[in-house]
């Protein structure tokens, strides 16, 4: 995943112009277990950073997806709901959840790259 | 003559090698299909007569076509559902370890009495001076369990512990807006580890939760508890002891605090099972508290339900007391069903209350009394401190040596080395025949077990379990990952696909399509 | 004690091994001015014996529903339940087990709680059902909140044919909550306009059939009012042997339906521990409160149950989670299962229909008598009856005489200028006899 930046949350957004594609990372599909349902956003809504965009349900727990950016939801992955286990799978790929359009890009500054995220997992082991 | 007619008695060459059959039974573990698949529509077990001819008076409103329900015959009913019983686990098969549930033993004269007609064939609405017995029960339960809490008043109807809590928190919501403060009071206070009603309650009458860290050592802290205070707060909940088995040892100093904010106190009753006769919560400071007749009081869990969660309330809160409730005047009791011309909040459920746990309940005080209680919750404690002792020198606990009251708390971190989980370790406790404990419960400690055997279990009992489990920790410990990995292995069904259940939810038997 | 198997020899040692001289040390963490010292002010233990006598002497001082003719309903219903039922609930596995949270060691409860979904869901007419909760008027309550999480709206509106106690119900929840709650007046006669009450800020009209007064409702046309509105129509009923002969609400076009499970499987016992039903539409699932149980397969391919969809729950999503309830009403469940197991829907034809033509009777014989008259046009086994003498003191005199006649709706509604009207009802356990000692009785105080 090209320019992918990571929030402490471990979400994920990868900008592609001026709009941001957003999931979970590896790690987060990995600790959450078997995906069983996602509660995507509404196209159209508006999103601070930080703000509570979706839920990743698996079986035992429900984890709050915030949005890394701020910016106006352009598109959701339906493909989710007939086949959650796409975040379990592919999370950096198929298993994207929505794409924002960024309203703030300076933000992106803010995130970690892969490199950085990849120290940050080792330091909360 | 002498018998000469022998036959082989050793055990020969039967093993416990897996063996197929026709009917997929296993001897006394049988399958059993669903009733949709067994019963015949037109069957029914139950005779009654068709009514001679006669004018209805249902108008248009008369159902048209099937139902689809199957009847079965009384043979096969009992067979059915014989059948299924035996594929559970309960109290009366063995120890059922499970922490903050209180299973202890579920005494068979609580149902003899509940049964009693005068207390089984009664109706509700029936003209109060119909049912003076049962009022009566009512009010000495109350009486006893006001008395026991050292609080000053209870609303009897809340159906379970959670919707006591419910109670007691509108109970308190109400009492802040007789202040005038309900627009501004509309933060509650919850501990991490706190059991996932005590949020839920909050939210639903529209309170946001703010969370409250418990120390390191597992107790909330005053200090803690100080800096989370403030104009907004409502109301604290705590439970005590708490979900790790602890005492809140702070707990005076804490309720001074919030009640010095200008809050209330709220406590989660679940585990009153350790403090019965040794200390009461009305002196601790708190404002209300449920507490659960299933846990606590014997009344049976039935495969999760019902429960009965009465709610002890304080000076403060007694005048919003939910109707109904029982009032004593002169030579007669009464019953109070419209909250008119008073402060009660509301009504939390159609009717009075579980009657038939209230009955269960006042059964298991009466034969317990008040030395027998405080014997019980000395039990309770002792028993979950000995087997404490005699696991922790191989399972982890988050608090060391510490003392605990009636509950064990272990963690995961014995397991690391050994690549299982307690969730592994649950299963192969099935094998074993034991119910596992609570695992993953307090969310505050990692891979939680927590083990909680009551007063109900003898010393032998105690024991067998104690060294089962020690068996199974020195096996894990040991490297072996079969028993573990592939657990359960005997128990009439294996590991069950839960993603599945919930990606592809199947919540009721349909007809399958003609082939 | 017979309940504590622990002696004294045992808890010495116990101690020892704990390494604590008395049971007290463990107590330590208990602020030493609040430990008791001295025993709760409650009586000591008592045998089994005297404690058979004590609450014996309280049970014979109520007036048992079976030994009086008895003509009560108005929410909670007198039925005949099968010795076997009882019987089966008693069995230990199913008395002293727990919620079904190991799967594996508790296929009887989680098979149960499929099939008790499957005869609710047939019953009810709806898609799915859950696996019970405390009681219908908890239930009516729950399902209000689920049509606000669905419609984003904030407003119910109650048909005054509503059980007031779950209208009640519903009030509390509303008032906490800061929701909603238009009450319609009561309605004897079911000839309100409740479409005209539904606006565009209305999430739910809450309807019951049969409803408090009696009278038989049809669904189809207040549900197109409220669909037209972007409302849901949720439907209760109290008697749920009614649904043996009555068109069910899901036919109707219910979005949510609720009840009381009792009249099935499970006795008065002055109300509670009663079960609540609770059934609605396979799309609405995720905001569904209460347990749910699923099929899936063991490691070993075989057909399985299990609890599922559970991160609606507050164990998982606390303050998020659809309800704060926890406890279902299991053995209560299982009662009515088994129960309507036996039945069939054969059996609750019958029964439903001997209801019918018992309550019919009885009315006849009623509406004879001088001065009273049955307000209902439809009923299934519960009507209503204006007398000419106040309802409340009629109904102490036939308590007096040794008749528990109804409710008197003065009761539920103090102040609804109603104190002239009786709810009647009749089931299969009301033979000719009783009718006859009714009829005669009430007219002697009349």
């Amino acid at each position: 995943m090209s320019q992918a930046r990571y929030s402490k949350d471990h979400e994920y957004v990868a900008v592609e112009g001026d709009v941001g594609i957003v999931g979970i990372s590896d790690h987060a599909q990995a600790q959450l277990g078997d995906v069983v349902f996602v509660e995507l956003p509404a196209i159209g809504d508006k999103l601070a950073a930080g703000a509570q965009a979706a839920v990743v349900e698996s079986v035992k727990a429900a984890s709050e997806v915030f949005s890394p950016v701020s910016g106006e939801v352009v598109a959701r992955n339906s493909a989710l709901e007939s086949e959650p286990s796409l975040i379990n799978e592919d999370a950096a790929g198929k298993g994207w959840i929505f794409k924002i359009k960024l309203s703030n890009p300076a933000e992106i500054d803010a995130l970690m790259d892969e490199a950085a995220y990849q120290d940050f997992l080792k330091s909360i082991a | 003559m002498l018998n000469n007619q022998g036959r082989p008695t050793r055990s020969g060459e039967a093993s416990t090698a897996d063996v197929a059959t026709f009917t997929g039974n296993r001897a006394l573990d049988m399958e059993e299909a669903l009733i949709f698949e067994t019963g015949r529509y037109e069957a029914t077990g139950v005779d009654i007569e068709e009514p001679a001819p006669f004018a209805s008076r249902l108008g248009p409103h008369a159902r048209r076509g099937e139902i689809g329900l199957p009847g079965l015959s009384e043979p096969e009913a009992l067979r059915h559902y014989v059948r299924l019983s035996r594929k559970n686990y309960s109290i009366d098969a063995g120890l059922y370890p499970l922490g903050s549930c209180t299973m202890k033993h579920n005494p068979r004269l609580n149902e003899k009495m509940a049964r009693l007609a005068g207390f089984a064939d009664i109706h509700p609405l029936q003209p109060t001076s119909t049912v003076q017995g049962a009022l009566e029960l009512i009010d000495d339960l109350a009486r006893t369990l006001i008395a026991m809490t050292g609080m000053s008043a209870i609303a009897m109807s809340p159906k379970a512990g959670a919707h006591g809590e419910l109670c007691g928190m509108m109970a308190i919501k109400a009492a802040i807006a007789a202040r005038g403060e309900g627009a501004t009071r509309n933060v509650v206070l919850v501990p991490e580890s706190a059991h996932g009603t005590n949020p839920a309650t909050a939210a639903l009458i529209g309170f946001s939760v703010r969370s409250v860290p418990a120390g390191a050592d597992g107790i909330v802290s005053p200090d803690a508890v100080r800096a989370a205070l403030g104009p907004e707060v409502a109301a604290i909940m705590l439970t005590n002891p708490n979900t790790c088995g602890l005492f809140e040892r702070e707990i005076v100093a804490i309720a001074e605090a919030v009640h010095e904010a200008g809050a209330f106190f709220y406590c989660d009753g679940a585990n009153f099972n350790a403090i019965m006769g040794k200390t009461r919560p009305g002196d601790l400071g708190v404002d209300a508290m449920h507490i659960n007749l299933h846990k606590t009081f014997s009344t049976p869990h039935g495969g999760g339900g019902p429960g009965a969660g009465p709610v002890v309330l304080s000076k403060a809160l007694a005048p919003f007391a939910p109707v109904p409730y029982v009032v004593a005047t002169d030579d007669t009791l009464g019953l109070i069903e419209h909250g008119k011309g008073s402060q009660a909040f509301g009504r939390m459920t159609a009717f009075n209350g579980q009657m038939g746990m209230f009955v269960r309940a006042m059964a298991f005080i009466l034969s317990h009394g008040a030395d027998g209680l405080k014997q019980a919750s000395e039990d309770a404690v002792l028993s979950a401190n000995y087997i404490r002792v005699c696991l922790n020198d191989l399972m982890s606990s988050p608090y060391g040596d510490r003392p605990c009251m009636h509950e064990a708390l272990f963690d995961d971190r014995w397991l690391r080395e050994t690549g299982l989980t307690t969730l592994d370790f649950a299963k192969a406790m099935i094998d074993e025949g034991y119910h596992p404990m609570t695992v993953y419960f307090p969310l505050v400690v990692h891979g939680a077990m927590l083990i909680e055997p009551t007063e109900s279990e003898s010393k032998v009992s105690l024991d067998l379990f104690i060294m089962t489990l020690r068996d199974l920790a020195l096996s894990a410990l040991g490297g072996e990952r079969e028993r573990f990995a592939a657990a359960p292995r005997l128990a009439p069904r294996r590991r069950l696909d839960e993603t599945r259940a919930a990606r592809q939810p199947v919540l009721k038997w349909t007809k399958p399509a003609p082939a | 004690m017979r309940y504590l198997p622990l002696d004294s020899t045992d808890r010495a040692l116990m101690l020892a091994r704990v390494g604590v001289a008395h049971v007290d040390e463990l107590f330590a963490d208990i602020p030493a001015d609040k430990r008791l010292s001295a025993l709760i002010d409650i009586p000591r233990a008592k045998s089994e014996i005297e404690v058979e006598r004590a609450l014996a002497s309280l049970a014979t001082r109520n007036v048992a529903a079976g030994s009086v003719p008895f003509f009560l309903g108005a929410g909670a219903y007198r039925h005949h339940v099968p010795a076997s039922v009882d019987h089966l609930i008693q069995r230990s596995e199913f008395l002293t087990s727990y919620t079904p949270y190991q799967p594996e060691i508790a296929q009887g409860t989680s098979q149960v709680l499929f099939e008790f979904q499957t005869q609710v869901a047939a019953l009810t007419g709806m898609e799915i059902a859950n696996a019970s909760m405390y009681d219908g008027s908890t239930a009516c309550g729950e399902a209000v909140l689920m049509a606000h999480r669905l419609t984003r709206r904030k407003k119910a509106v109650l048909s005054g044919g509503l059980h007031p106690q779950y209208a009640d119900v519903v009030a509390t929840l509303a008032n906490m909550a800061s929701d909603e709650v238009n009450r319609l007046p009561p309605d004897i006669l079911a000839s309100e306009d409740i479409a005209a009450a539904i606006d565009d800020r209305t999430s739910c009209v809450v309807v019951q059939t049969p409803d408090f007064f009696g009278n038989l409702r049809d669904l189809a046309p207040i549900k197109a009012a409220a669909q037209a509105k972007g409302a849901l129509l949720i439907a209760v009923f109290t008697e749920a042997a009614s649904l043996g002969l009555v068109r069910s609400p899901g036919e109707m076009g219910a979005d949510i339906v609720v009840g009381e499970g009792q009249s099935i499987g499970n006795a008065l016992n002055f109300g509670g521990p009663y079960v609540g039903l609770f059934a609605t539409q396979l799309k609405y699932v995720r905001q569904m409160p209460g347990r749910l149980a699923g099929e899936t397969i063991d490691a070993e391919g075989k057909r399985s149950f299990v609890l599922t969809l559970s991160t609606r729950e507050q164990h998982i999503r606390r303050e998020k989670a659809t309800s704060n309830i926890c406890t279902n009403s299991g053995l209560c469940a299982l009662a009515f299962s088994i129960h309507m197991s036996l039945l069939g829907q054969t059996g609750l034809q019958r029964l439903a229909k001997v209801n019918h033509a018992n309550a019919v009777q009885l009315a006849d014989r009623l509406a004879g008598l001088k001065g009273v008259s049955v307000v209902n046009e439809c009923f299934f086994n519960e009507f209503t009856i204006r007398t000419p003498r106040a309802a409340g003191e009629l109904i102490e005199a036939l308590a007096k005489k040794g008749i528990i006649g109804g409710l008197p709706v003065s009761r539920l509604l103090p102040e609804a200028g109603l104190d002239d009207l009786i709810v009647v009802a009749n089931t299969e356990m009301n033979s000719d006899a009783d009718r006859a000692a009714y009829a005669a009785i009430l007219a002697e105080c009349l």
